[in-house]
């Protein structure tokens, strides 16, 4: 079974104080920390998954300039076989641009499977999984938690609100993006990262890849970020551990919910 | 004037409130731009919430055949498609949930028209629509824009409006069939399962210990397990618990998890993404610990610490078993 794995190197920005950059359309991104897109870290793991159970390549590419190369890096220490970067040069980026880029290298590649996040941890648009499966003509599901490849095609959960799954099956070759928790990935080391030095990584320009100009305009732009209006918020209980332990232990009491 | 497209998604025979939240967002639209609100219900035979639909809409396109009863996001594109080629609104409404995310950037593709994704808010400037969303983990908001088009989809966020029931419509009912040249399915519904229950029931609790990221590592959570005994609570948790497998499913508070309405609930260490939030509107009184101040956990509740969660712990337990 061949795989594609789509991922993408996003900003921690838990426990950290934002800033709102110059031209007000993103956050300053040189104080941040850079960890794989936590939906891709198990999209790259099930494929793994599958190959080893199933033998087959499995291929990871993101979109990207240099330094995003260290999540390449990473799913090739987890058993990707070769990765591909495509280098977007100056272009603004949206998921549609993304969906094409991506399209443009896969169409040329071998696959049963295109595996992606379900959405990135940064932006949260959730938009590139089937607009990729929609300029490729492939069956697509978002949101899956589990997935059975079978003869021709994959038997597939979705996870829907409250606790509810559908499953259903779709042919194959298809697009699937995966959600938090259908595996455990794997542990990486630096050692395992120097050790996948030697597999294959290639770099493409843009302009190798005959899109038009239409093709790399993205239909939605940023006018401005801010941060979220004030609002009442929470009571903020200060002092020591003990203080703010009592003044809880006050609380649940009035409650009515102390032991 | 322009009409307003909203595509009812239902489940089961139900209608979901992610339906009513956009319907009331449409309606407000349509009141103050004069555009036509209809909804678009594709769905079996006669679906029971059908009047329920129309009372808040101008009108109601229902596209029935058997087949149509349970979700399949290859039909819904293309009958969509084929509802905005006839019909040209405006804009088409869809939710941002585990279907609309499947359908709705497809849809975009397949039409030419932009898409705007998880918005919590949608304005239109003239004639043109702008949406709202929350970014970097809610810490960010930003105001997008899409490019010039004949039509715009927009997918919205869950619990983003009310699903209160506004203005006074009585919309028509107009039945179609099933387009008969629609390409075969490539997804086939199998079945709905159950997430399993499990031996506690966060749901009734009245006071729960809920823990998230911010417990840091599996061995911690025996410890809130304990502390949760101590202090008379049930322990329940937010998604990357569960996704890690240190407790299982049925602790879950959220969308995709239980919606819970303790009197008192205790986060600690739960950032407060609004998959989360979204499960906890019913709780009486949320108290919240963590150490960033920013974190969106304490926009939402009622009392907030900002320390080391297990700070906190330690001395609940002391002051407890004094």
């Amino acid at each position: 079974m061949d795989i594609v794995v789509c991922v993408r190197r996003v900003p921690q920005t838990q426990e950290v104080d934002l800033e709102i950059n110059p031209q007000n359309n993103d956050v300053r991104k040189d104080m941040l920390a850079y960890v794989i897109n936590e939906w891709d870290n198990y999209a790259i793991e099930e494929a793994v998954v599958l190959k080893e159970k199933l033998e087959g390549n499995v291929i990871a590419i993101t979109v990207g300039d240099e330094d995003d190369e260290e999540v390449l890096r990473r799913c090739l220490a987890m058993g990707a076989d070769k990765a591909i970067r495509i280098d977007p040069g100056d272009r603004v980026l949206d998921p549609y641009v993304i969906s094409r880029i991506l399209a443009a290298v896969i169409k040329g590649l071998s696959y049963d499977l295109i595996l992606t996040g379900v959405q990135a941890d940064d932006l949260n648009d959730g938009a590139v999984p089937t607009m990729l499966a929609e300029h490729l003509g492939l069956p697509h599901a978002t949101v899956v938690n589990s997935l059975e490849p079978g003869e021709g095609e994959a038997t597939v959960r979705v996870e829907l609100e409250g606790g509810m799954d559908e499953v259903s099956k779709i042919k194959l070759p298809a697009l699937l993006s995966i959600q938090t928790g259908i595996n455990e990935p794997r542990y990486v080391s630096i050692m395992g990262i120097r050790k996948a030095a030697k597999k294959e990584l290639n770099v493409m320009e843009l302009g190798a890849l005959g899109l038009s100009e239409d093709e790399l305009t993205p239909l939605t732009t940023v006018e401005e970020i801010y941060f979220p209006p004030e609002t009442e918020g929470a009571e903020i209980i200060e002092g020591d551990p003990g203080t703010v332990a009592e003044a809880i232990l006050k609380i649940l009491k009035e409650k009515g919910v102390s032991k | 004037m322009g009409e307003i497209f909203v595509v009812v998604e239902h489940r089961q025979g139900e209608v979901r409130e992610i339906t009513h939240q956009m319907l009331w967002k449409a309606n407000d639209l349509c009141e103050k731009h004069a555009h036509t609100l209809t909804a678009v219900l594709i769905g079996g035979k006669d679906e029971p919430f059908i009047n329920d639909i129309a009372e808040r809409a101008d009108k109601v396109i229902a596209v029935e055949d058997d087949g149509l009863k349970d979700f399949n996001g290859d039909l819904y594109k293309e009958i969509l498609y084929r509802l905005m080629q006839e019909n040209h609104p405006l804009v088409l409404m869809i939710g941002h949930t585990p279907w609309g995310m499947d359908f709705g950037p497809a849809l975009s593709v397949k039409t030419g028209f932009p898409i705007a994704t998880d918005c919590v808010d949608i304005l239109l400037e003239n004639g043109r629509p702008k949406v709202i969303r929350q970014i970097y983990t809610g810490k960010i908001f930003s105001k997008v824009s899409m490019k010039e088009s004949d039509g715009y989809l927009v997918t919205m966020r869950s619990g983003a409006f009310p699903a209160d029931k506004v203005g006074d419509r009585k919309g028509e009912v107009i039945k179609k069939e099933m387009p008969a040249d629609l390409p075969e399915a490539a997804k086939q519904f199998v079945a709905f399962e159950e997430a399993g229950a499990g031996a506690v029931d966060i749901t009734q609790a009245d006071l729960l210990v809920s823990i998230g990221r911010g417990v840091g590592e599996q061995d911690n959570v025996a410890v809130m397990q304990e502390f949760s005994e101590i202090i008379g609570g049930v322990l329940s948790c937010s998604r990357p618990v569960v996704d890690k497998n240190w407790l299982p499913k049925y602790h879950q508070v959220g969308t995709s998890g239980k919606s819970v309405k303790p009197k008192v609930y205790l986060a600690f260490g739960i950032s407060g993404a609004f998959q989360h939030v979204a499960g906890i509107t019913g709780a009486g009184c949320v108290i919240a610990v963590n150490k960033d101040k920013k974190a969106p956990i304490f926009r939402v509740a009622d009392y907030g610490v900002v320390d080391d969660l297990f700070k906190i712990v330690e001395a609940l337990k002391e002051k407890c078993s004094a």
